[in-house]
């Protein structure tokens, strides 16, 4: 029905934008609800978590290059932390095994 | 990237103690998301010009929308002739971990914070840089979010015109190599807080063997990725706080 590409965009832009805004917007109080407050806390590491496994596995052309990617990426992570010398890591990781499988 | 702390004007704990520290702290983070947005963007790109997008729509929509799963969506929608009615509830749907993401960033800033900023630290919400503006210690800094997102925005809006424009040139084996960086960085916001804290690494793990079995059942592996994460986030970090609510104390760490 709205075939006109550009209202198209302009509805489904502002509709993303308002989900992010309304509770940035209305949320200004520190929120007191103990489990509340515990279950924002643990959002991003449940979030982050499911879509990282097992996209990363399946996102490349080959399981195994995606599988080496896990490892090392979990490895690097956990011995140097550094956001871009882990996303480096994995890239390089597909990248030479990309030659293998 | 070694001086890097140098560079930052390092307050305790490694972290800038100015704004200046955090948009310089903030663009080098947001390098990495730039160069893996760049790449997702591409595969973006091609699917937009293959529905009959313009370069020039292809920039507004990444550039306004700013969501993976989203876009593609969008474009899916755009392809069908959808409805207003059915374009808004898609959107709805696709995008409704912001949402969540959003009300967990509000306890990051400060409730001092003018509302302008409100305004700008919204647009900031996607998956990586939502995950790097929370991992910071006490209140965010709205330019460091700024900051990530202005260098990752330019690969992201970049990505998708190009892979609108010259969606066939870059090698298969760079495209493939660069679309796990953005799992990379994941992993290095997610496993330095799970080596540290037995519990979040549990749950980190529960929460990847969970999404795993939610993939291979009959009857879950059809849900979209997108609705997967907001199902699983609402189960298990409602699990997770039902088992283990953080302590008060971090009030106090959040209030210096």
């Amino acid at each position: 029905m709205t075939d006109n590409i550009y209202i198209s965009l302009l509805i489904m832009c502002l509709t993303v934008y308002m989900i992010r805004l309304l509770p940035l917007l209305f949320l200004r109080k520190p929120i007191t609800n103990r489990f509340i407050r515990s279950f924002l806390y643990y959002v991003p590491y449940v979030t982050l978590a499911v879509m990282t496994f097992p996209a990363i596995v399946t996102v490349t052309d080959n399981v195994w290059s995606g599988a080496a990617a896990l490892v090392v990426g979990l490895i690097v992570a956990w011995v140097n932390g550094d956001l871009f010398v882990v996303a480096i890591s994995c890239c390089a990781t597909v990248f030479l095994t990309g030659f293998f499988f | 990237m070694e001086n890097s702390s140098s560079i930052n004007n390092t307050g305790v704990s490694g972290y800038p103690s100015t704004r200046k520290g955090w948009v310089l702290r903030g663009l080098r983070d947001g390098f990495p998301i730039c160069m893996g947005y760049f790449a997702v963007a591409f595969a973006l790109g091609i699917e937009a010009r293959r529905i009959g997008l313009s370069a020039f729509q292809s920039f507004l929509m990444s550039t306004g929308m700013v969501a993976s799963a989203g876009e593609f969506a969008a474009l899916m929608l755009i392809e069908s002739h959808a409805g207003v009615f059915e374009m808004i509830t898609t959107c709805i749907i696709v995008n409704l971990r912001y949402f969540l993401m959003s009300c967990s960033l509000s306890q990051k800033l400060k409730s001092t914070l003018p509302s302008i900023h409100r305004f700008g630290v919204a647009y900031c919400i996607t998956d990586e840089i939502f995950g790097l503006s929370s991992a910071v210690p006490g209140y965010l800094e709205p330019f460091y979010s700024y900051a990530i997102t202005f260098i990752s925005v330019a690969g992201w809006s970049g990505g998708t015109v190009m892979g609108v424009l010259v969606g066939n040139i870059l090698p298969a084996a760079a495209v493939n190599a660069l679309s796990v960086s953005l799992y990379g960085m994941f992993l290095a916001i997610i496993i330095p807080p799970a080596k540290q804290n037995r519990f979040i690494g549990g749950l980190v793990a529960v929460s990847m063997a969970v999404s795993w079995i939610f993939s291979i059942l009959p009857l879950t592996k059809g849900i979209s990725s997108g609705f997967k994460v907001i199902i699983l986030t609402i189960l298990l970090a409602g699990a997770a706080a039902a088992l283990k609510p953080i302590e008060d104390d971090n009030d106090s760490e959040q209030e210096d």
